[in-house]
């Protein structure tokens, strides 16, 4: 594997959420932040949003959930990517999220959540500095 | 396509102004001063004409709010049936004059509540309704022949109105009675609000047998409110908005008299639904463009007879996108300039925006204080002495030509793609809002464009309101109910019913009194749409980014 390689992220949008105002506006911020950028589309099940990340094989997850169900479905989602051994991809979350519901999001394994407000730079930046390539450390060794 | 015809900035400040250009919040630029000559080629019988005439410009209605100020309507709907009873009921105690109901997700997506889908969304947006037994207590103790209802339901539109007719009809009213308005406006769910069930001209389909179903029988029924709302919600500018609202509203017509409806009948009952964004006069004039264009398209383009169906008549929200979970309390100011735009643009009907909708539904005191707003506008501020106080300033009336320029420069667009089916079909409409929601975003990070709170004016009290939560106990409750429901119901009138409707689905026939009849029989939401899935198909997006 090339440790030059391109982070790919997948922009997924769970439930029966319509509001993709946000996660489009971000899967082209990212997009033109130099990542690989895949976006679900609307009303995926956490088991699909599951599955696509682990067939693309994305560094990171970034959920947008403007519905009130995200303390049901970023645990969900966590859940079903443990249980396929894909725990170390990262998941990142957006949207209407109360303050006092983050702290338990990110107990629950989610990395960082942005609220209205954040900047498109700010969120890139993130990506930059907080989500390594997968694989590298676990799976490829020397020879790479 | 240009947006905007938009004049080059000057290289230098002009002399004493603090900026290089001057723009709306759409990005349409704005001159120093107006004056004596703008807008070029005024004619104010052909640009105005009087209030109550063609083409509308100045307000539907001879006197406006002298003779009765809007409706205010507060959208309301969380958790069960009986919860938003009890909303409701506290709604008219404070002095709203019509209901609004707002359902949940599973419900706009036309699923059950105990559907996968549905995990964790029961009775969080608005209120779970699966079968009749939840639109009855919905209404306990609220005549339906005595109120005004709108209900904000796209896909299963039908559906849901079939549950309202059959409550009516529990209660003895008559449905030539009923007033109300059903959204029923599945192009824009398409554009931008993405709550579909089958593909669009089955969609379009349905529609058109409620349209004629309510002509026969519930004539005082709008049976679409065409919504530009959602559009500028998903980012558009101001002309967007309007452009593929109006078109939205032309393929309705169309598809109404293609279906062989009479014209004179049906246009009357279409309504629109507008966004106030906080751009004060790009909002006035954009709605005083809408009433124009509208009138024009109706009496030219279709030849309408019937001065009805040329009055474009409205309902206004101001633009829950522009508020900010930073300085709730800011959201109050913003609400109120929304709102006063509203009426200076001449709504009838009018929901203003709780504080706290940034951060959850709005609670009891947030929603007071929204509904007090409009109540001192309407009141103590004296907008509503005079009609169309702007009428004629020569800033307004250039940017509502400006406005309606742009607008139907897109239309023509849209025409050239062979209706908004194609151009939604080619994703037109959904690329163009992204692009201006993206460029906005861009101008935000930039401070090209200011929402204090967020990117000026940042610091000082922050602190939070207190949060409605709605806990499992509502899906719990929900789910309860529908098991017992469906326990209940006698099962072979429901197949029977549906298997009508399907028949009806496959032929010509009306859909509409097979619904009615499954409804009747306490079907759900989920299996009165999944029968006709069978008949329709899906949907599945693809999607523009």
């Amino acid at each position: 594997m090339n440790p030059e390689r391109k982070i790919r992220l997948l922009v997924g949008k769970v439930g029966l959420d319509g509001h993709d105002r946000g996660a489009k506006v971000i899967a082209r911020a990212l997009r033109d932040g130099g990542f690989e950028v895949i976006y679900t589309g609307l009303h995926q099940t956490p088991e699909m949003v599951v599955q696509t990340a682990i067939q693309e094989d994305v560094d990171a997850l970034c959920l947008s959930i403007l519905s009130g169900a995200h303390m049901t479905l970023f645990p969900r989602v966590i859940e079903l990517l443990r249980a396929q051994q894909a725990g170390d991809i990262k998941i990142l979350g957006g949207g209407i999220i109360p303050d006092d519901d983050i702290p338990r999001l990110k107990e629950a394994g989610v990395l960082e959540i942005f609220t209205p407000g954040a900047t498109l730079t700010s969120i890139v930046q993130f990506v930059r500095d907080n989500v390594p390539p997968r694989h590298l450390e676990e799976t490829h060794v020397q020879g790479d | 396509m240009s947006k905007t015809v938009k004049k080059q900035p000057p290289k230098t400040h002009r002399k004493g102004e603090r900026d290089l250009r001057f723009t709306t919040i759409s990005d349409m630029p704005i001159e120093a001063l107006y004056g004596p000559g703008d807008p070029p080629d005024f004619n104010p019988d052909r640009n105005l004409g009087q209030p109550g005439q063609y083409p509308f410009t100045r307000g539907i209605h001879e006197n406006m709010y002298r003779g009765r100020v809007w409706t205010m309507r507060q959208f309301a709907g969380f958790g069960t049936a009986s919860d938003t009873n009890n909303r409701y009921k506290y709604l008219l105690e404070h002095g709203t004059t019509g209901l609004s109901v707002a359902f949940d997700l599973p419900t706009l997506m036309g699923v059950d509540s105990d559907h996968p889908l549905a995990l964790g969304e029961v009775g969080k947006e608005g209120v779970a309704i699966d079968t009749l037994a939840d639109m009855e207590t919905l209404f306990v103790g609220i005549p339906l022949e005595q109120i005004s209802t709108s209900m904000t339901i796209n896909a299963p539109a039908s559906v849901i109105f079939a549950m309202y007719l059959a409550v009516a009809e529990k209660q003895g009213a008559s449905l030539s009675s009923l007033r109300g308005t059903l959204q029923n406006d599945i192009f824009k769910e398409f554009i931008a609000q993405k709550e579909w069930i089958y593909p669009p001209r089955p969609h379009l389909r349905l529609i058109t047998d409620l349209m004629g179903f309510c002509c026969d029988q519930v004539p005082q029924w709008n049976t679409i409110s065409i919504s530009g709302y959602h559009i500028r919600e998903a980012g558009s500018t101001a002309v967007q908005e309007l452009a593929f609202t109006l078109a939205d509203g032309i393929g309705y017509v169309q598809a109404g008299i293609h279906a062989g409806l009479d014209m004179e009948v049906f246009a009357p009952r279409l309504s629109f639904f507008f966004n106030a964004h906080s751009d004060f006069f790009e909002e006035i004039a954009k709605l005083r463009a809408a009433r124009r264009i509208w009138a024009r398209i109706m009496r030219e383009r279709f030849g309408a007879k019937d001065p009805r169906a040329w009055k474009l008549r409205m309902h206004v929200q101001t633009a829950g996108c522009s508020l900010t979970a930073q300085q709730p309390v800011n959201n109050v100011a913003r609400v109120t300039v929304q709102a006063l735009a509203a009426v200076l643009g001449g709504t009838q009907s009018l929901h203003t925006n709780s504080m706290d909708e940034t951060l959850c539904l709005p609670t009891e005191h947030a929603v007071r204080v929204a509904l007090r707003t409009q109540q001192i506008i309407a009141e103590e501020t004296g907008v509503t002495n005079t009609v169309d106080p702007l009428g004629g300033s020569y800033f307004i009336e250039s940017l509502t030509d400006r406005v309606e320029e742009g607008a139907m420069a897109y239309i023509r667009q849209i025409d050239e793609m062979g209706g908004i089916i194609n151009a939604i079909e080619a994703n037109y409409p959904q690329k163009e809002i992204a692009d201006a929601s993206f460029h906005y975003q861009q101008q935000i990070d930039a401070k090209e464009k200011v929402m204090i709170g967020i990117n000026r004016h940042t610091g000082g009290d922050d602190t939070r309101p207190e949060v409605l939560t709605i806990g499992p106990e509502a899906e719990e409750d929900q789910l309860q109910r529908l098991r017992e429901t469906r326990r209940n119901r006698d099962q072979a009138a429901l197949d029977r019913a549906l298997a009508n409707l399907k028949a009806a689905a496959r032929g010509e026939d009306n859909t509409m009194p097979h619904i009615l009849d499954a409804v009747r029989a306490y079907g759900t939401v989920g299996e009165i749409s999944d029968a006709l899935k069978e008949i329709f198909g899906s949907y599945q997006e693809t999607s523009v980014f």
